[in-house]
């Protein structure tokens, strides 16, 4: 665990969740084990419903494992901490805050830097997001990708060492969508973060990451992982390449596998 | 690469937005024609003999009475005595109603403490009370403002209760994720997010008072515009009756219609019910 390299480890990660409605307890996780290097962006996909939001909520924090153990820079994790932020899908923005509020929400949370300090830094982040003249708007003013952006840079605020991104752009629309990929890759560029990111668009985790994560169907273990072996620098016209579209194809038949052993797509 | 480059609130003056002025503006007419058409042919049913001043009265005998209890005075000591009434019974209620509800909305269990009693006289006429506040209070200013405070607490509380404890889950999920305490989720979270049904709580608790007022000064009382109008009542003084009931009704379209529009500014804090 001392390699300063390794942002976040999971090992053997088990989470159950009992279903109240049917008195059932469900298993969610089943020995989740994988890690995310310094600056690396890695995605997490699978077929629907097999555990990988919970497992971003349990690497925030917001839920206990039921076995195993996950560390964020070598410490392990029981409950949410400064150290990583979460991005929700729902972009989840206050209504009753400004731009410009609801970006300092989480250092007015953490109360570790006077007002002043918090105000400056928030205000670069509205800036480094692309909404500079918007500070002063309020959420529902905004477009469904600018309202995006705040969240992202609220969850930036803190300084966390990781951030967690769940969905981040699966309510946009596809042309925004494109743009808010490359524009994330550029913030997380500029802001040298670790991230990772939870999709179930295919190209989507492949144009954002270093390496994907494929999991399989509930109750999930890592299927694959897949390193991308594309150019660092990614541009949206890469989609279109050959190489592009052999990884897509090669992860779209891991979750295909996975679907039909569920039952949830005939097999062909 | 993407650069925002359109500000978000244009002002585009386009069809569609001239279409939508004008039928709020067709809105207004057609209510204010049917007013005035309703008022010329109650008058009219008076002048042409088909009904009885002395039951129906009419538009132009309300104005006259009206003007007569200007000019004599009486009118201002009726209007400030229900005004005292209405001023201390409401605003006692709010004082009580937002704290506790906010309290009740927060801390479950004092809720399932309270909730009974709550629920029993939110469910209960409040006129029904009325024999007992008279037993308690007598029929002085304390009995109006006990009635006045009964018809309006229920509403206030139950809304400010309902509107602390329907927080959108996700909002939680941000504040706990930044490592929020509980205190930290309810200044933050629970409160702001409790205005919009705060507010509606205060607009139907206005009603309620206004009821409270007409009641309480009907069981018996020496000046207010509910006494004034339950006596005009039992003596055929139709007209006054009527002078009443437009200053009970004008007042309370009034107060509701400002704190509609206050309600309207805060319509984009309610809780998003979507997800």
């Amino acid at each position: 665990m001392a390699d300063p390299q390794i942002k976040m480890s999971a090992r053997g990660v088990r989470l159950d969740y009992f279903n109240e409605r049917i008195g059932q307890t469900l298993h969610v996780l089943d020995g989740i084990d994988m890690s995310v290097n310094e600056g690396e962006l890695v995605s997490i996909v699978g077929p629907s419903g097999c555990g990988k939001s919970t497992f971003l909520a349990a690497v925030d924090g917001l839920i206990h494992v039921d076995g195993g153990e996950i560390r964020v820079s070598g410490k392990v994790v029981n409950e949410p901490g400064p150290d990583r932020a979460m991005v929700f899908q729902n972009d989840s923005l206050f209504p009753w805050r400004t731009v410009l509020q609801n970006v300092i929400y989480g250092l007015e949370i953490q109360q570790k830097m006077p007002k002043s300090a918090m105000i400056d830094r928030a205000r670069g982040l509205v800036e480094l997001v692309g909404l500079k003249g918007f500070a002063d708007h309020f959420p529902h003013e905004l477009s469904g990708g600018m309202r995006q952006r705040v969240n992202i840079a609220r969850a930036l605020a803190p300084d966390p060492e990781l951030l967690l991104l769940d969905e981040p752009f699966a309510a946009l629309d596809a042309q925004t969508r494109e743009f808010m990929q490359a524009e994330l890759l550029k913030i997380l560029e500029r802001t040298k973060k670790t991230a990772l990111f939870i999709t179930h668009q295919i190209d989507e985790a492949i144009f954002l990451s270093n390496r994907v994560a494929v999991f399989s169907a509930r109750p999930a273990k890592i299927k694959e992982i897949v390193s991308v072996d594309l150019p660092s620098t990614r541009m949206l016209s890469m989609k279109h390449q050959p190489r592009f579209r052999d990884l897509q194809a090669h992860v779209w038949r891991l979750i295909e596998e996975e679907s039909a052993r569920t039952g949830l797509m005939t097999a062909q | 690469m993407s650069t925002v480059t359109s500000a978000p609130i244009a002002a585009p003056v386009n069809a569609k937005s001239a279409r939508a002025t004008w039928r709020k503006r067709e809105n207004f007419i057609l209510g204010l024609v049917a007013v005035v058409c309703f008022l010329i042919f109650w008058e009219t049913t008076v002048i042409m003999g088909w009904a009885k001043p002395l039951f129906v009265s009419s538009p132009t005998r309300i104005v006259k009475a009206l003007v007569a209890m200007i000019a004599d005075g009486s009118i201002w000591n009726h209007l400030a005595v229900s005004g005292m009434e209405f001023l201390f019974g409401y605003t006692l209620a709010v004082v009580v109603g937002i704290p506790l509800g906010i309290l009740m909305g927060w801390y479950r269990r004092l809720n399932a403490i309270l909730d009974p009693f709550v629920s029993a006289l939110y469910a209960t006429p409040r006129i029904a009370l009325v024999p007992l506040i008279i037993i308690w209070f007598g029929v002085d200013l304390g009995a109006k403002i006990a009635i006045i405070f009964l018809a309006t607490v229920f509403p206030i509380l139950v809304s400010t209760i309902t509107g602390v404890r329907t927080i959108d889950r996700d909002f939680i999920k941000v504040a706990r994720s930044f490592g929020a305490s509980d205190r930290q989720i309810f200044l933050t979270v629970a409160l702001p997010s409790s205005v919009p049904m705060l507010l509606t709580g205060l607009r139907l608790g206005l009603g309620h008072a206004l009821i409270g007022i007409v009641v309480g000064e009907m069981i018996g009382a020496q000046a207010g515009i509910g006494y004034m109008m339950s006596l005009a009542g039992a003596t055929f003084q139709t007209d006054r009756v009527f002078v009443g009931l437009v200053i009970i009704a004008g007042a309370g379209m009034l107060m509701t219609e400002v704190l509609r529009m206050i309600e309207r500014r805060f319509e984009s804090w309610r809780v998003d019910t979507r997800n």
